[in-house]
């Protein structure tokens, strides 16, 4: 049984609160934070019904005609169900997280009606059925987070956003011309047809390899990949929520994503094989894991520190995507949810810092363990799952991106895991020794650079629980892996059935 | 080419209900225009109540299109035969005509509100002026014989420059004049083409016309002439300069109307003669098209230059109109595929349709923000993101629509013309259309990054009536939604064939 309107009404959960949140005056709070929290649980409540509904065998689909030969598809699948899973689960954390950090700031409904179409283009980019769907909502999502990304207005921001537009619309540029080639080529094409694109490769090889370069060229410009990753770091003057959720699930996701899809549900993993596209990719992941893990080194404040992790984090997932088998699809699928819940975790953190004590810079941190410490302890989790280490959510992944590897017959990815988890620990660890073992002003050594006591606890409750929630979540994910609807979980399911007919 | 025009000879027996429907559509709008001089209406409710028999006669036309398809007039008056003709095409953009003509009659009472009394002498007269421009406008769509068709553009024309010059301005009346002597040369050469035509073939039906009409030096002759003429009128590059100045100096709703929909009828008139006069001209179309390359760049590059707000508006027309242009090789010259031809033309018509409400409510929501900030320059934006967010949120989905993004219709329309082009393999144009694409994204967001800026001092914004706003967000949302929503209209277009 279809349930078409189902796929539509949890789209509309956002974009009815955006557009209600316009709608309410500037100063009525509390009306907006109750529209705000309201949506995130109906959507997190209906995205579970449909992942429910996946389970049991119904993927629910809604299609119209928009041109001839060309439908607007919108459809629960187990792979966009993982990400429309994340995306609303962080949406509703970050918006807890987003309401106690822009307490008494200027243009809050801007930012939360803006906010709202980012997390709804994000849910049209999980279930767009077709690659015309799916870029209908990327570039949706990339007009939405401009204003969050100028939300300061500062001089800084405007030009942040102004490299963004450059990098993302040209990206979303190449990527049209690309659905366009393809479009011509096999006319309708959703990601559920079954076979690739086998049929085309013995006449149109080289057109099939423009087509896929076009279409993962335009994609990794969000995805942050060497060299088109130069928009990521500059988007960091954002306010913190939107930067967790840029980095966690929205912009950098959507664009890891695509490729997911591309790879397998376009080309599928035999033709990109074939093609011998998979080796390339994995040689340009394997240089943005190295290349982000270097220069995030070198960074000698929080946040950008954090944004270079992510571009070498981000790379994890099309690392997975190019290793050949199912273990290298595990570790691809498990590091999208993953990924965004211990960066997420890692960004409130660091606003967390930013907000109560006015900490930039990583060398001010020495002592914050005893002044805030179950901050630090997230933040401890989240670093510790980034270097790999047991029982957080990402070393799960690195051990199936090496099992992967040898599975795929390229055991070097092996030799890059083991020289990036050093890189990790190199750049994560000083920080956790700051936090925990050096003396700061907890203990009477100098001063926070700008103290705020913003609640009873260590800092105001809408900012804790959130990023307890998260860091919780991402220790769970790794301890209870085994179980059957934990990522692991649900990502063997989606790659077992990729494999396997 | 042709059939698509619903130029085809046949003795169709006229419906009952159509022939006084078509009239209220050409008729009452002069009427209404009258009664509006006359009552001077303050508000708007009496505005829509007006606009409401005119709509009824558009939906009762466009369902008696769908359902039966073309339908055919012959009205004689002694020697003088008028031809009509009424195919999907043209209901579409009856409708379209009807629709942005109300929407710019509700606009005008808040925009003479806060108007200079000084300016406000001759307001009256934009009644019976808007009347005559929707009545002309409509029976461009609809006209199928050369005279006919020169007296809805003379009407149309004369009626825009009236318009333009009843702001009373010094500026407004150097730009309307020079406007009105253009126009008239542009006439002249119309003129000089239908004289050309009749004096050869003896004929001035355009259906019939098609029958007899063969390739040779006179119908090149008569299409450069009327081809001339009609692209100053319809500003198609190099004819473009006199569009700048006419669209600053006049009142909101008029620049809205001219931008969106007076160049275009001239354009619209200019593709039906060509595929009568020279459906297989390989050169005409060509040239065309690299002018439209240009026009893309050019205009696209003014655009970008601009230092007021309004001018950004129109350079960018001039640029938009570019890609219009570039669709020409595509829908004229010899051995276009069948497919390639439905492409184009679906892809063409959608994105005239889609531009007209993204520049009106463009328009409308500049003339909002310049009306709220007293400034009329981008500067003058400055902070303005706090205190009108509603203007900036029109501006930003018609901005939308205009830059190609999805789900607007111009996103459809640029879909429909890259894979016809993309099948024709012509990839100078693919690069010209995707590298527009950016440069229009590029003009745009200046408007936002002055409005985004937080450290600006605080200036007084004068409140606007909500309205206002939502006018121009509808328009502009209709815009949007268009791209998603097209397969209806895009249907009744093809169905015209």
């Amino acid at each position: 049984m279809n349930a078409a309107w189902l796929p539509p009404l949890a789209l509309s959960t956002s974009l009815v609160a955006a557009v209600v949140i316009f709608a309410l005056p500037e100063s009525a709070w509390r009306w907006r934070t109750g529209v705000n929290l309201g949506a995130a649980l109906v959507k997190l409540t209906l995205v579970v019904l449909l992942g429910y509904r996946v389970v049991e065998g119904h993927y629910d689909t809604l299609r119209f005609p928009v041109v001839e030969g060309i439908d607007f598809v919108l459809r629960a699948d187990a792979l966009g169900m993982m990400f429309a899973g994340l995306s609303s689960l962080l949406w509703l954390c970050t918006t807890l997280y987003a309401i106690g950090y822009l307490e008494n700031s200027p243009n809050r409904k801007r930012f939360f009606g803006f906010f709202s179409l980012c997390v709804g283009s994000t849910l049209g980019i999980a279930m767009a059925g077709n690659l015309f769907t799916f870029l209908i909502f990327f570039e949706m999502l990339t007009l939405s987070t401009y204003p969050l990304v100028v939300h300061r207005g500062t001089p800084k921001a405007l030009d942040a956003g102004r490299v963004y537009l450059r990098y993302t619309l040209s990206g979303g540029t190449v990527l049209l011309l690309g659905v366009v080639l393809l479009y011509s080529l096999t006319s309708e094409h959703s990601f559920a047809s079954e076979g690739g694109l086998e049929t085309f490769l013995p006449d149109h090889r080289g057109l099939l390899l423009l087509i896929f370069a076009l279409l993962v060229g335009g994609l990794a410009v969000k995805a942050a990949m060497v060299p088109l990753h130069g928009w990521l770091p500059r988007a960091m003057v954002a306010p913190a929520p939107v930067s967790a959720l840029l980095h966690a699930v929205a912009v950098v996701k959507a664009g890891a994503f695509g490729i997911l899809r591309v790879v397998y549900d376009v080309f599928g993993i035999e033709l990109s094989v074939e093609l011998g596209v998979t080796t390339v990719l994995a040689v340009a992941a394997t240089v943005t894991i190295l290349y982000g893990s270097l220069r995030a080194l070198a960074q000698e404040e929080l946040k950008p520190r954090l944004a270079f992790s992510t571009i070498s984090q981000v790379s994890y997932i099309v690392l997975g995507v190019s290793l050949f088998g199912p273990f290298g699809t595990i570790a691809a699928l498990t590091h999208l949810l993953h990924q965004g819940l211990m960066k997420v975790t890692l960004f409130f953190c660091a606003g967390n810092y930013a907000e109560e004590l006015g900490i930039h810079r990583i060398d001010e941190l020495d002592g914050a363990g005893r002044r805030m410490p179950l901050t630090s302890l997230a933040f401890t989790v989240g670093a510790l799952g980034m270097i790999g280490l047991p029982p957080v959510a990402g070393f799960i992944t690195k051990w199936y991106l090496g099992m992967g590897a040898i599975q795929a017959g390229m055991p070097w990815v092996i030799a890059v895991l083991v020289a990036v988890s050093m890189l990790n620990a190199l750049y994560f660890l000083p920080i956790l020794y700051r936090l925990w073992f050096r003396l700061g002003p907890a203990h009477g050594h100098g001063a926070w650079p700008e103290e705020r006591r913003l609640g009873r606890l260590e800092t105001s409750a809408w900012l804790l629980w959130p990023m307890v929630a998260t860091a919780l979540l991402s220790l769970g994910a790794g301890l209870f892996a085994a179980m059957p609807f934990s990522p692991l979980g649900w990502a063997t399911a989606v790659a077992l059935g990729e494999y396997l007919p | 080419m042709s059939i698509r025009f619903g130029l085809v000879e046949s003795s169709v027996a006229v419906l009952p209900f159509t022939q006084p429907a078509l009239w209220v559509a050409l008729g009452l709008p002069c009427l209404l225009g009258v009664l509006g001089a006359w009552l001077r209406p303050q508000r708007t409710w009496p505005i829509l109540l007006a606009g409401l028999p005119l709509a009824a006669s558009g939906i009762v036309l466009l369902m008696i299109v769908e359902q039966h398809g073309l339908q055919r007039w012959q009205l004689e008056w002694g020697k003088l035969t008028v031809q009509l003709r009424l195919n999907g095409l043209s209901v579409l953009l009856l409708l379209l005509t009807q629709g942005l003509g109300l929407v710019a009659a509700l606009y005008t009472p808040g925009e003479l509100r806060h108007a200079d009394p000084a300016q406000r002498r001759l307001e009256r007269w934009l009644w019976p002026l808007l009347g005559i421009l929707v009545g002309s406008l409509s029976l461009i769509w609809v006209a199928a014989d050369l005279l006919t068709l020169y007296v809805a553009l003379e009407l149309m024309g004369l009626s825009a420059v009236g318009m333009l010059l009843l702001p009373g301005k010094v500026e407004s009346l150097v730009a309307g004049i020079r406007y009105l002597l253009l126009a008239l040369v542009g006439s002249l050469s119309y003129l000089l083409g239908v004289a050309l035509i009749l004096g050869h073939w003896g004929r001035l039906d355009l259906a019939g016309l098609v029958q007899v009409v063969e390739a040779g030096p006179v119908a090149w002759t008569a299409a450069a002439l009327l081809g001339a003429g009609l692209a100053l009128k319809a500003a198609l590059f190099p004819l473009h300069a006199w569009l700048a100045p006419v669209h600053g100096n006049a009142w909101v709703p008029v620049s809205a109307l001219h931008a969106a929909l007076v160049i275009k009828a001239s354009l619209f008139i200019l593709l039906q003669l060509w595929s009568v006069l020279i459906p297989d001209s390989l050169f005409a179309a060509q040239l065309v098209a690299w002018l439209g390359v240009i026009a893309i760049f050019w205009g696209g590059g003014l655009a970008w230059r601009a230092v007021e707000l309004k001018s950004l508006v129109a350079y960018s027309t001039v640029a938009q109109m570019g890609y219009l242009m570039v669709v020409f090789p595509l829908l004229l010259g010899p051995g276009i595929p069948a497919s390639v031809q439905g492409l184009a033309w679906q892809g063409f018509w959608l994105y005239l349709v889609g531009h007209a409400l993204a520049k009106a409510a463009m328009f409308l929501a500049a003339g909002n923000l310049i009306l709220a900030t007293g400034n009329t320059t981008l500067q003058g934006l400055t902070g303005a993101s706090r205190q009108l967010p509603l203007s900036l949120l029109a501006f930003g989905v018609a901005s939308v629509s205009l830059i190609g993004l999805p789900p607007s219709a111009g996103f459809t329309a640029k879909w429909l013309l890259l894979r016809a082009m993309v099948i024709q393999a012509q990839w100078a144009w693919v690069a010209a259309l995707l590298l527009g694409t950016l440069l229009s994204a590029a003009y745009v967001f200046r408007v936002f990054r002055y409005s985004f800026v937080e450290t600006a001092p605080h200036y007084a914004f004068r409140a606007l009536p909500p309205w206002l706003d939502g006018l121009a967000l509808g328009l502009a949302l209709a815009s949007l939604l268009l791209g998603l929503f097209a397969y209806g209209p895009l249907t009744l277009l093809q169905g015209s064939r």
